[in-house]
């Protein structure tokens, strides 16, 4: 069953890079995520198998019972599913990569247009996240809540009256709630003012990751603001905290590139055009190189200096040529300098036809 | 004592280990999460160590003996050890935020600032008392089961389907 779906799913873009939310040029997308846990069984690391089947049949007994959710992906992550499957629906956010390298019984219910995933026996017994592409934080606090009160209709939840929400680690409880934004900033890298951005925001009490890389190294420039509080405050009040400093970032960010195009155009518009042109000639080329180029022609597209090409289909490019997804688009399991090639001609492929009309929609 | 990153008061006095020379750290609640945090490797999907860095920090107020005492301490529910929550900054059940309560509360006020949960709250009433219960339950079950004394457990596995109704 997951098979053809997970095919399907792969030749459509999903709904995180869609790039067609609020402010999406600067904003990728809005997440939100909930930990939950069933009352009547240990915290996951302390489950027998046969408990976190028992789990696991209880949330999917409790998600089939719930007419709106008829549609559903069924993916049994502990089944059959090939590595490269498992990987696929990391590139596309729909697993985290515990999910995806644990044991044990632990299954993901995917929405079919990628807007919510639920993820049984990760960390927690129950990880139900919704994104949307753009800034869109209060709509997706309203799916979620909502997802959380079919479900808690249906289950019985670990709650304590003063504490909240029981997650395994404490570092979750209280709301069980993270909000994250991905935003793309390459002016800010460029101009290197990134750091302080960073110190900013963790003197707020937020957290800020590179979403490719490790620590403060990002590789595409894309990074994701989350709370790091999760206790003592509400669910909305968390969702503002997050949501409250995004225009001031998007609004440094603009500045950032219109100071570069401002002292710099001529250099800017060189880096973007060769990195442009690299993408489109190179026979062999790594995942970071891409990502890094691809970040320069996104901003590139943006400031008016490449033509002819819509960040829609940069933000395609970037899931893509991903390992996973090259391998399954291909349809065939392909080594590191076997997927350097197999990226390079999927990335002249759709760079260069977009002269004939383009790739058009996901 | 002031922080040494900024100028609020100073509440983490962080002993760090990793380099040639023991160095001191003494930061505000803030500056200590942004610290912990960046010295966390690995790649991002791993859930934060934090709680488990923190709770190593516990040891700094403790004298040697009190926490040996401690960490020899097992949720009656789960049967995770004190020693072992530090290790692996999880917890086992529900229950565990009872039976250590008095370990997780300065744990919980240093991570979030905050002890009481002030959000959403489940529509059902919790059956706090059968959930645990039960928790504890299957796990005799399962021992039972290790030491094959299979009367035993399907006592106690009646018992699980008696509070499950």
């Amino acid at each position: 069953m997951s098979g053809p779906k997970l095919d399907e799913l792969a030749n459509r873009c999903g709904e995180w890079l869609r790039g067609q939310g609020p402010q999406s040029e600067i904003v990728i997308s809005s997440r939100i995520r909930l930990a939950r846990n069933l009352g009547t069984f240990p915290f996951i690391r302390r489950c027998s198998e046969t408990d976190r089947v028992a789990v696991d049949k209880t949330f999917r007994d409790a998600i089939a019972s719930i007419p709106e959710w008829k549609g559903l992906i069924y993916v049994n992550v502990a089944g059959e599913l090939s590595a490269i499957d498992r990987q696929f629906l990391v590139e596309r956010q729909l697993i985290s990569r515990e999910l995806s390298e644990a044991t044990g019984a632990r299954s993901v219910f995917i929405d079919a247009q990628e807007t919510f995933s639920l993820m049984i026996n990760e960390e927690d017994h129950l990880r139900m996240q919704v994104m949307h592409s753009g800034l869109d934080l209060d709509a997706a606090w309203q799916q979620i809540s909502q997802m959380d009160d079919w479900l808690d209709q249906r289950v019985s939840y670990a709650f304590h009256d003063r504490l909240g929400y029981l997650t395994a680690c404490p570092t979750n409880v209280g709301t069980g709630m993270r909000v994250s934004v991905m935003l793309h900033l390459p002016a800010l890298v460029i101009t290197q003012q990134i750091e302080k951005v960073f110190r900013s925001l963790q003197k707020m009490g937020l957290a800020v990751r590179g979403l490719y890389g490790e620590g403060s190294q990002a590789m595409g420039d894309f990074y994701q603001i989350s709370n790091q509080v999760t206790l003592g405050r509400s669910e909305v009040d968390l969702v503002k905290q997050v949501a409250e400093v995004i225009p001031v970032i998007i609004d440094y960010e603009q500045q950032s590139r219109a100071f570069l195009v401002k002292e710099s155009r001529k250099d800017l518009h060189d880096r973007v055009s060769r990195a442009y042109g690299i993408l489109c000639t190179a026979q062999t080329i790594s995942s970071e190189e891409t990502l890094h180029l691809l970040s320069s022609v996104r901003m590139g597209i943006y400031l008016g200096l490449i033509k002819d090409l819509e960040i829609p289909t940069i933000n395609k490019l970037f899931i893509h040529t991903q390992p996973a997804h090259l391998q399954k688009l291909r349809g065939m399991n392909l080594d590191t300098a076997e997927r350097n090639v197999e990226r390079a001609h999927y990335l002249q492929d759709h760079l260069r036809r977009r002269q004939n009309g383009g790739l058009g929609q996901n | 004592m002031k922080c040494q990153q900024c100028e609020k008061p100073a509440t983490f006095h962080i002993t760090e280990l990793t380099g040639p020379q023991p160095q001191e750290l003494h930061l505000c609640e803030t500056c200590a999460k942004t610290y912990l945090l960046q010295n966390e490797g690995g790649p991002p999907a791993v859930a934060p160590t934090l709680a488990n860095v923190l709770a190593k920090q516990l040891k700094l107020g403790q004298a040697a003996e009190e926490l040996a005492k401690l960490d020899q301490r097992a949720c009656p529910k789960c049967g995770i050890t004190f020693f072992e929550f530090r290790n692996q900054g999880r917890l086992g059940c529900p229950h565990d935020y009872e039976y250590f309560e008095r370990e997780l509360t300065p744990l919980i006020m240093n991570i979030h600032g905050e002890g009481k949960h002030v959000g959403k709250r489940p529509q059902r009433e919790a059956s706090q008392g059968g959930g645990t219960e039960l928790i504890r339950l299957r796990r005799a079950m399962d021992e039972a089961i290790k030491k094959e004394d299979y009367e035993l457990a399907s006592k106690f596995r009646d018992q699980i389907r008696g509070l499950e109704q």
